[in-house]
């Protein structure tokens, strides 16, 4: 059934003369704890059909009712992508049979999404910025899962992901290239997770894309014939399957060969696309109002309430980080990349008011201890007032800041709590910076290596550098290095 | 006299000690058996009934029985009643063991009435004669040769036939009122979203609502009382508390009285059904009441805009019925395509493959406007125009039926003329307005007249007096 | 409207039902039959008439987001018309 198209490279040449389109439908699951209709657990990794009621195997007699929190969500993603909220909303049944649907419809929304156009900021590896516009945001429900396994007559059909609450963000054709479509798959599961409403895992499914494409010769105004592509389970995968529609769609129309607008899935082994070849097309979903719901009204007072628990949009914390903390654009890019780092970073920068040291201790020594462990930073033993505390310790010229993340940053990882200085106290790392106790020990090293500074001051000045260990080694690490070296040219120069 | 016939006389018989749950249930069972023929009942719980009446005796002997203690009631084969079987008359759910019990049913349990088995209808309540049933036709008890109405036609004559004390059915269009006039008994739909469809097995879900049979008035209004009123687990349902109906049935107002020429001038009435009804229309102008003929021209206009909605919705809600989860699967399938198609086709029956037919081309993409959307505006005029008589009017007086009950297979081959039997029903379903059928004499052939009345919205006590008092004065001749 | 075969076994797709060739025929007739009675409706003008969508007069009746009791599994599987232990059992979509 299913045919294999494979592409030969096309020269650029070629290429530069279409353009690409894409639209994106992302399919976010809500984390709620019960399903859209019914009270059954969301809950993952349960046995199968156990998270079931007579709702969610579509009994006869049964009636759905709308979890409130589900709501919530659809409007805060709303609120977040600017999107009109719609203040009365009915819900649709789309009609379709499929073993995995219960009840043999879907309950959506179709004319009135409870989220109304909207925007996505993205921002692409070239630092250009892009506006991505969204056609609009609806709530509906998952379909459980049909199982086909090899060697088995049947297929299996578990019900646990029947009902489990969905939004789908469907975009306009407004995507120019797959790296387009990449960052704004980047921005959105961003956005849910700062949202706190999806958990953004593509590879385990709470997040899903197809990807609608199509081409058109450059500075044509019509889009040409729609394909849609199914099943790619990474942003990465999706950038691929993109960029081979680009090429098998331009090659196609190079033969003077159909475009067929069709429903194609992605195969990641091989790279390429091959038609479902499904009486799909032949499909008509009869969409008409949900008769079991009653419709939701969002009222002014419910939307603000929404919009003022609103958390901080990664957006919103990059400019602040940029222009408020003075970082550059990478540091706040690599900072908002997940909300509980972002959020820890806020917290620092109450704490200390040297943001750049922050911003490194968190991009440095702190993401690499998280990333060794793969601890989440929520389970990060330190607070931030602690890496305030080492901050201000170097900032101070107490320690160095090799001396503060080699020596007495894996002391603070072994034993929250204790306080930087105490720890250098008790390790006796505290830098002496006093002139008069270091002299010496210079003069005493200079004394005992004459024939070196005599080749110093003949014009060797690379030997400044062996001075200096010594005076280190003597002092056992303690002579601040800055102020030694001060006393050292001095004494050399003389 | 048959005996046990009203509740009161069966509350009054308790009280007396002159007779028991247990014997209550037996005289049922004993009458159930000798009627068997009638093929009223599907399936009788004859075991459970009988154990639940001696755990309610025990409870009348203490004082604390609920207030349906004594009262004995079969419900229609498309309520859910947990551990029991539940068909909607059909092929398709052969086998099916309903694992939760329909609101309705759970409050008259909770109240102590005794669920004595379940009743024949049409498939699916989709019929008007009760000849579309996987378990075979119910006779009319007035006419062995006649059909009781659909598609609550077993729940119907159960009560015509004193199976039970009253019984509960399901109207959509008229399924409750037509059998309530075919067999001489009251019956009532009450406003949609008045009882909770939780466990109502669905037809059509914007127009289906829960109803009562029995032999009086108050028995009616006592059984509607107590399933009525919200439901968490029906999101439809309204909030609005019901009054207790069977107290507030005093009549002694004047009342302002709608007929509709349409109706009494329509080619389908019987002449006699339409002497019966001018009779108790001139009875009621002589007790002083104010009765009015006024137009309503959106008449023929009800039964299309019924069937093009209903029929969508029960395209949809009988999208489940697919061999996977429960019920009927075809043995012959080779594929899962052939699974869905054979097993439908196998499992529905022709007027249900109708229905669905007409409801899927109705909402397909070419056609959902010129049919669906043109349907669910001309259901907005014609409630409109209903509500607004009902404001300026108490009730619609009209018959319930244009005709009286006809003969198996009458209809066989012609649809609509089978369809044009809810010619006067459908109005009331149309607008989600109560309405109720009284008995209203016979014909000269000894088969039942049904009246039919019609109130506003959530109205019902007001329907329940009214019908009370004409009963009464029906009977005062 | 008339019926014809074709959009018959387009309709009888949809729904999953199919019809032999007598039964086909029946069922054009009937549809075409009713459609033309139903059609009655194109005489009424319903220009600036809403089209009604919901017959309940609630609004935002809506759940709290709380895990209430399953359905057994056993249960829930209890109706099945094929199944084993932990699944329910439907054919292949080819075979």
């Amino acid at each position: 059934m299913i045919e294999e198209t494979k592409t030969a490279p096309i020269s650029t040449g070629i290429k530069g003369k279409y353009e690409l389109v894409i639209g994106l439908e992302v399919h976010a699951q809500l984390l709620t704890n019960s399903k859209m209709y019914t009270s059954d657990s969301t809950a993952y990794g349960n046995l199968p059909n156990t998270n079931i009621s007579v709702l969610t195997l579509g009994h006869p007699g049964t009636l759905p009712k709308v979890n409130k929190r589900a709501v919530e969500f659809a409007i805060r993603m709303g609120l977040a992508c600017n999107c009109e909220i719609t203040r009365r909303n009915i819900f649709s049944r789309k009609n379709y049979f499929y073993p995995d649907l219960p009840k043999g419809y879907q309950i959506t929304q179709d004319k009135g999404p409870i989220c109304v156009g909207g925007e996505v900021p993205i921002t692409l590896g070239n630092g250009e910025n892009k506006t991505v516009t969204l056609n609009r945001i609806h709530m509906e429900e998952d379909a459980g899962k049909s199982m086909h396994l090899a060697g088995e007559t049947d297929t299996l059909v578990d019900f646990n992901r029947a009902g489990v609450p969905l939004i789908e963000i469907v975009t306009e054709p407004d995507m120019r290239s797959s790296e387009e479509a990449y960052q704004f798959l980047t921005e959105i599961k961003k956005l849910v997770r700062y949202l706190d409403i999806c958990d953004g895992n593509m590879e385990e499914g709470s997040l899903r894309c197809d990807a609608n494409i199509s081409i058109m010769p450059k500075g044509s105004k019509t889009l040409g014939k729609k394909v849609e592509v199914k099943n790619m389970n990474s942003f990465r995968n999706v950038a691929r399957a993109i960029e081979h529609e680009f090429d098998r769609q331009i090659l196609l129309y190079e033969n003077g060969e159909d475009i067929v607008s069709e429903t194609r899935t992605f195969d990641a082994t091989s790279g390429t696309t091959s038609s479902m070849r499904t009486k799909e097309d032949l499909n008509d979903y009869r969409y008409f109002p949900e008769p079991d719901l009653s419709p939701v009204v969002v009222s002014e007072e419910w939307l603000e309430n929404i919009q003022n628990e609103l958390p901080p949009l990664p957006r919103e914390l990059f400019e602040k980080f940029v222009r408020d903390y003075d970082l550059p654009t990478y540091d706040a890019g690599v900072l908002t990349d997940s909300k509980e780092i972002a959020l820890y970073f806020e917290a620092l920068c109450q704490a200390t008011q040297n943001y750049k040291a922050a911003s490194n201790w968190l991009m440095g020594p702190v993401k690499s201890y998280l990333n060794e462990l793969t601890l989440h930073i929520d389970d990060f033993p330190i607070k931030p007032e602690g890496i305030a505390s080492l901050i201000l310790l170097v900032d101070e010229g107490k320690v160095s800041f090799s001396v503060a993340s080699q020596k007495i940053y894996p002391e603070m990882l072994k034993s929250a709590g204790r306080s930087p200085l105490e720890i250098a106290q008790s390790l006796n790392l505290i830098q002496d910076s006093d002139e008069d106790s270091i002299k010496p020990i210079i003069e005493q090293v200079l004394e005992e290596s004459s024939g070196k500074v005599a080749e110093y001051r003949a014009g060797k000045k690379g030997l400044l550098g062996m001075f200096m260990g010594q005076v280190m080694k003597r002092s056992k690490g303690k002579a601040d290095p800055k102020v030694a070296n001060k006393i050292l040219i001095e004494l050399l120069e003389k | 006299m048959e005996k046990f016939r009203s509740f009161d006389e069966i509350k009054k018989s308790l009280q007396n000690g002159d007779t028991s749950c247990k014997a209550i249930v037996n005289h049922y069972l004993e009458n159930i058996q000798t009627k068997a023929h009638l093929n009223a009942f599907v399936e009788v719980y004859t075991q459970s009934a009988l154990e639940k009446a001696e755990e309610i005796d025990k409870k009348l002997s203490t004082g604390k029985a609920g207030k349906l203690a004594g009262m004995v009631l079969g419900i229609k084969d498309v309520l859910c009643y947990q551990g029991h079987e539940a068909n909607a008359s059909s092929k398709i759910l052969s086998g099916f063991e309903s694992q939760f019990t329909a609101t309705a049913i759970q409050r008259l349990i909770d109240e102590d009435a005794i669920i004595i088995g379940r009743l024949n209808c049409d498939e699916f309540g989709m019929g008007s004669s009760n000849e579309n049933s996987v378990h075979g036709n119910t006779l009319n008890a007035a006419d062995e040769g006649r059909v009781p109405g659909g598609s609550s036609g077993g729940s119907a004559v159960a009560v015509q036939a004193n199976l039970c004390t009253a019984s509960l059915g399901t109207d959509t269009g008229g399924s409750v009122r037509q059998p309530a006039a075919f067999t001489g008994t009251v019956g009532i739909k009450p406003t949609y979203s008045r009882v909770s469809r939780w466990g109502l097995i669905a037809y059509a879900s914007s127009f289906d609502t829960i109803g009562v049979f029995s032999n009086n008035v108050k028995d009616n209004a006592m059984v509607l009382e107590t399933m009525a009123g919200p439901d968490d687990y029906d999101s439809t349902s309204s909030k609005k508390p019901v009054p207790n109906y069977s107290e507030l049935l005093h009549f002694d107002k004047r009342a302002k009285i709608a007929c509709l020429k349409e109706t009494m001038h329509s080619d389908a009435l019987q002449d006699e059904i339409k002497q019966h009804t001018l009779d108790i229309l001139d009875k009621l102008r002589e007790e002083g009441h104010q009765v009015e003929e006024v137009d309503f021209p959106l008449l023929t206009y009800v039964l299309p805009t019924y069937y093009i909605l209903t029929t969508a919705e029960a395209s949809s809600n009988l999208s489940r019925f697919d061999g996977v989860k429960y019920g009927y699967r075809t043995p012959n399938a080779h594929n899962l395509e052939s699974m869905y198609k054979l097993t439908r086709s196998e499992g529905f029956g022709e007027e249900v493959k109708r229905r669905i037919m007409l409801g899927t081309f109705v909402l397909s993409a070419s056609y959902y406007d010129a049919y669906f959307t043109k349907a669910q505006k001309v259901r907005r005029m014609i409630k409109e125009f209903t509500e607004n008589l009902l404001n300026k009017f108490d009730y619609i007086v009209m018959p319930t039926t244009p005709s009286v009950a006809f003969r198996f297979g009458e209809h066989r081959d012609d649809p609509v003329a089978m369809y044009l039997e809810d010619l006067f029903t459908v109005q009331a379903s149309v607008s989600g307005v109560p309405a109720i059928s009284i008995p209203n004499g016979n014909d000269s052939n000894g088969l039942p007249i049904g009246l039919q009345i019609m109130a506003n919205s959530f109205k019902e006590a007001d329907l329940y007096a009214f019908a009370n008092y004409l009963m009464d004065l029906k009977s005062s001749n | 409207m008339k019926i014809d075969v074709n959009t018959l076994r387009k309709i009888a797709h949809l729904a999953r039902l199919e019809f032999d060739e007598k039964g086909a025929e029946h069922m054009t007739k009937d549809m075409t039959q009713i459609l033309d009675w139903v059609e009655k409706l194109n005489e009424l003008d319903t220009s600036g008439v809403e089209p009604l969508t919901t017959m309940s007069s609630e609004e935002n009746i809506m759940r709290e987001d709380v895990v209430g009791e399953h359905l057994d599994h056993e249960k829930g599987l209890k109706n099945a018309p094929k199944r084993d232990s932990d699944y329910f059992r439907v054919p292949k979509v080819l075979e």
